[in-house]
């Protein structure tokens, strides 16, 4: 994203016009007096009509304007700054509000976040049993305190009862194994059930991740309700449902969502964010923030993910109060502290052995499988999402959540890997086999005669727990591989960021233990021979995991920097940073060579937003007059002239076209340019106006300019529409090479531009043209465009 | 129920986060304690966990594994691969979360079993089948006179405050009908 909107530079060309005021302010006299002055009179008259400045749903706004709104309500308040004392706090505090949304903002995404956490584990666990003492601990809490649990089994306790255990009364055998296996379903199902049907009755909006809307709502697209309080409560509701049915998705990308919820709510109670579209979403970029701060508990990742993958405008001031709210919102957390390690994430792992620069090979390999399994998996995902969109599979989406859980709990029982809760497994995986682990992944052989000390662990081969539980993990892989392609975009709030993360942390592991067991095996290998002393150690699998990790969400997703700080500070020491970032390229690499773009510019194309990527070049070589509209086929332009058009003539031009905007000419002859005014600004204004105004009906005339021409005596009162009027419209020649046009609707934020010949108005470009334009250079489906 | 149940999400949120808060500050739960020591198996002796409410400064092995299993000199060997955490819980906190979720879960289900089975039984009984007809229908205008006749409406002030309630829940159904036929029907957005 581009640093701001505006610069001041677009002032200088614009200098024969003003940007538009807002009827009712009377700042003509102080901008240094010009031949608008006399009018101020005239327009202090006028109040400012309710709605005028306002977006329709699914529209996107105005970065100009809104920019422009801000800076004179600014500079209203500190003009009246030093009248009183009143007006002094009263401009103390509108400078500091934008402090206090932000952390209002923490405090809620924190505490929210907090509730998921636990909510979450809980419920996770009651699909296996319940805490007789104490109901609402979970597995791990209920056997805290017990001294019952052993160094093999170290979930076993007599105060947790499986299902099994209390309706049949047996705890071990084949009988108790499929009562088990049989709660286990009923409840993955009843949570999927219960979450989709909340979903579809109260807020649909609440389904999917929410990152691609997200990014679309903060490059300017309205979608009202998308941040409502009815989303965010039952997001937060439904999103512990979700994960708690076992289904292969993560509430990272929810989580972003959520806070995004809490930033919108917030900036409503302060005037200066709730009237002002492009300052929301300074509080939304700074929300995104700390949705990822509190998912990942990484800070300074979460503030690098919202400058790189959600905000298109990112200026600095957004970047230290997106830190403040990241900050604020792990703060909270770390308090409620959800996972009883005072850490935020529950697969926080330290490492401090090193690594050694052989191993860049495989590192570079599970790289390659990471770009890979993310071109297949944005490919996959997107043809099946395509399929459900247009065929009769979309009819039925609470039919197709069921049938999903019930698949997934069905096959994913009976493997121990699949059974745990995606966040455990990821924990298991990332934990590295030392003395003190007991699971089959570390049945490892040991020369139990060894007195060596502790830390120096032998190279040991492996035993069969661990050749049985590298089989278990490639089932694991295939099956979390391929439901998770059906899983992604499911009406359940859905993330996928752990999916990713624990394919690529099998991936990885099984990567480890191949080349430690290599290692054993083969130690007099060059490459071995030089780095690994015998009989030492020096292959860390947990640490191969952790790159797999990485590896997989990147080549998914795209991310560069901000993924490669969040998995440093999930792991805590700079020591790995090499390894991460040799992976990460490689899947970018990889990745990038099947297709440009990431799983969330993907779903943006497939649902049609209006979204105009910062990321891509327009290399092309077309004009301004190959894309405006109108084209030598289409009806001409429909324009409104200054003084001549009557309010009939406007209602029946705004009935019979769809247009989102007209542009205002001094006469047909000369086609001058006067202004442009939008649809929705005139229907409501002409409204307002034959309520309000007496003696307006519908053969008034229309009057655009500064003074009314002379009218005979008996017609009715003339219609002064100048205030909604925007002066200072951005216009290009019809010679301008599209990449000059592309480069001004980016950076400056448009929504429509004229194109002039000569001095006079020929046509439009407008954002959805440029897209479609864009659309059709790459050969794909123009009409795929669907918002304005 | 647009304002009553955005208040009150936003009053359970500020409660949920005034509890959570203020259990950081409560003292601390006698139970919510423990010093976690996890010695591998040793010679011919099995692996075992040792659990002891005990204060941070004395958790190590000494203070912990008791009764010893190895004999007198070779304890230092057998400390030396013990692994000793202090860890810390706040069980009221996750009682009061677990609580708060639930509570709103179930009023939920409540409101959706209203509104999806009882109020249309009470509809039709009171008001006759054609009005109910009427209520249900699209009322996404798309005349843009319209639209600027709701956005000037919404100023206008009701007087009686039940039918400001009724005009209140009226609006947000229209608006849920509208997304659930973006989202599930049409497949424009969130597909």
């Amino acid at each position: 994203p581009s640093s701001s909107p505006l610069g001041d530079s677009h002032r200088e060309t614009k200098s024969h016009h003003r940007p538009s005021l807002p009827a009712g302010t009377h700042y003509t006299m102080t901008n240094g007096g010009s031949i608008n002055s006399s009018t101020h009179l005239l327009d202090l008259l006028d109040e400012p009509i309710p709605g005028v400045g306002t977006y329709d749903d699914f529209h996107t706004i105005d970065w100009v304007r809104e920019k422009c709104k801000d800076r004179e309500r600014h500079r209203r308040i500190n003009s009246r700054k030093k009248e009183s004392a009143w007006e002094m706090t009263k401009s103390l505090y509108d400078a500091w509000s934008g402090w206090l949304v932000v952390t209002l903002t923490g405090l809620s995404s924190g505490a929210l976040a907090g509730l998921i956490d636990i909510a979450a584990d809980w419920m996770t666990d009651l699909k296996e049993g319940i805490c007789l003492s104490a109901l609402w601990f979970n597995h791990e809490q209920c056997c805290w305190g017990s001294n019952e649990t052993t160094f093999e089994e170290r979930d076993k306790c007599p105060q947790w009862k499986t299902w099994a255990e209390l309706i049949i009364g047996q705890a071990e055998g084949p009988g108790s194994y499929i009562m088990n296996y049989i709660m286990y379903i009923l409840w993955a199902l009843s949570f999927a059930f219960l979450a989709v049907s909340l979903v579809k009755v109260f807020a649909p909006y609440a389904c999917g991740s929410g990152i691609p809307e997200i990014k679309t709502i903060l490059s300017g697209f309205i979608i009202r309700g998308y941040l409502g309080k009815w989303t965010l409560m039952i997001k937060t509701i439904t999103l512990v449902l979700a994960v708690a049915s076992g289904l292969s998705l993560g509430k990272e990308g929810p989580l972003v969502h959520v806070a995004c919820c809490c930033g919108n709510i917030f900036s409503y109670l302060f005037p200066k964010y709730s009237t002002n579209e492009a300052k929301k979403r300074e509080v939304l970029s700074a929300a995104s923030a700390a949705g990822v701060s509190v998912a990942f508990g990484a800070t300074i990742g979460g503030v690098l993910f919202s400058l790189e993958e959600v905000s298109y405008y990112f200026p600095l001031k957004t970047l230290w109060r997106s830190f403040f709210a990241a900050l604020v919102a792990a703060f909270v957390l770390r308090s409620i502290n959800p996972f009883g390690n005072s850490r935020l994430v529950l697969f926080y792992v330290e490492y401090h052995t090193p690594w050694y620069l052989f191993e860049l090979l495989p590192f570079i390999l599970l790289g390659v499988f990471g770009g890979l399994w993310g071109a297949f998996f944005i490919r996959a995902n997107i043809a099946w999402c395509r399929r459900r969109k247009s065929t009769k599979f979309g009819k039925y989406p609470v039919l197709e959540v069921i049938i999903v859980a019930a698949i997934t709990a069905v096959i994913a029982f009976p493997n121990p890997y699949t059974r745990l809760n995606t966040s455990e497994l990821i924990k298991e995986l990332f934990t590295d086999c030392g003395p003190l682990e007991s699971s089959s992944l570390c049945d490892y052989r040991n020369d139990m005669n060894a007195s060596k000390i502790v830390d120096d662990i032998p190279d040991r081969p492996a035993g069969t727990g661990v050749y049985s539980a590298i089989w278990q993990l490639c089932l694991a892989l295939i099956f979390k591989i391929i439901m998770t392609v059906f899983t992604f975009g499911i009406k359940v709030p859905s993330g996928l960021f752990i999916p990713s993360m624990a394919i690529g942390a099998i991936a990885g592991r099984i990567v480890g233990i191949a080349v430690e067991q290599l290692a054993y095996y083969h130690h007099d290998w060059f490459l071995f021979k030089e780095w690994c002393e015998v009989g030492a150690d020096c292959i860390t699998p947990g640490l191969y995991a952790m790159v797999g990790a990485a590896a997989c969400l990147g080549g998914v997703t795209r991310m560069t920097v901000s993924l490669v700080v969040i998995v440093f500070e999930l792991t805590g020491g700079l020591e790995y940073i090499v390894p991460l970032m040799a992976a990460v390229m490689t899947s970018k690499w990889v990745g990038d060579a099947f297709g440009r773009e990431g799983i969330y510019e993907a779903h943006i194309r497939l649902n049609g937003y209006p979204f105009l990527d910062a990321k891509e070049e327009f290399i092309h070589t077309t004009l301004a007059a190959d894309v405006m509209r109108p084209r030598r086929s289409d009806p001409p332009l429909a324009v409104l002239t200054q003084d001549n058009m009557t309010v009939d003539d406007i209602e029946n031009l705004i009935n019979e076209t769809s247009y989102n905007g007209f542009p205002v000419i001094m006469s047909k002859e000369s086609q001058r340019l006067v202004g442009f005014a939008l649809r929705r600004d005139l229907t409501i204004a002409i409204e307002s106006a034959r309520k309000k105004q007496e003696g307006i009906v519908g053969s008034s005339r229309v009057c655009f300019a500064q003074h009314t021409p002379s009218l005979p005596a008996e017609s009715p009162r003339p219609l002064k529409l100048r205030s909604i009027l925007d002066m200072s419209p951005f216009t290009v020649t019809d010679h301008t090479p599209m990449e000059i046009v592309v480069d001004i609707f980016r950076k400056l934020g448009l929504r429509q531009c004229l194109v002039t010949h000569n001095g006079r108005l020929l046509g439009t470009i407008t954002k959805k043209d440029i897209l479609r334009h864009m659309a059709q250079m790459a050969n794909q489906d123009p009409a795929s465009i669907m918002f304005n | 129920m647009v304002v009553p149940g955005g208040a009150c999400a936003t009053l359970c949120a500020l409660l949920a986060l005034a509890t959570l808060a203020g259990q950081v500050t409560e003292a601390k739960n006698s139970e919510d304690v423990r010093c976690k020591c996890i010695c591998p198996p040793y010679k011919d002796h099995q692996g075992y966990i040792y659990n002891k409410n005990i204060s941070q400064k004395d958790c190590d092995c000494l203070h912990v594994v008791e009764p010893m299993p190895v004999p007198g000199p070779d304890v230092e060997a057998y400390c030396l691969r013990c692994e000793c955490k202090y860890e810390e819980r706040s069980s009221v906190t996750i009682k009061v979360t677990i609580i708060i979720y639930l509570s709103i879960l179930g009023l939920l289900l409540l409101y959706m079993v209203y509104l999806t089975l009882v109020e249309p039984i009470l509809k039709r009984r009171l008001f006759g089948h054609s009005q109910l007809i009427q209520s249900d229908d699209d009322v996404g205008d798309h005349q843009p006179f319209a639209n600027a006749h709701d956005v000037l409406a919404r100023s206008r002030s009701r007087a009686n405050v039940l039918n400001k309630v009724e005009y209140a829940q009226q609006r947000w159904k229209r608006q849920v009908q509208e997304q659930r036929k973006s989202v599930f029907d049409r497949h424009v957005v969130l597909s």
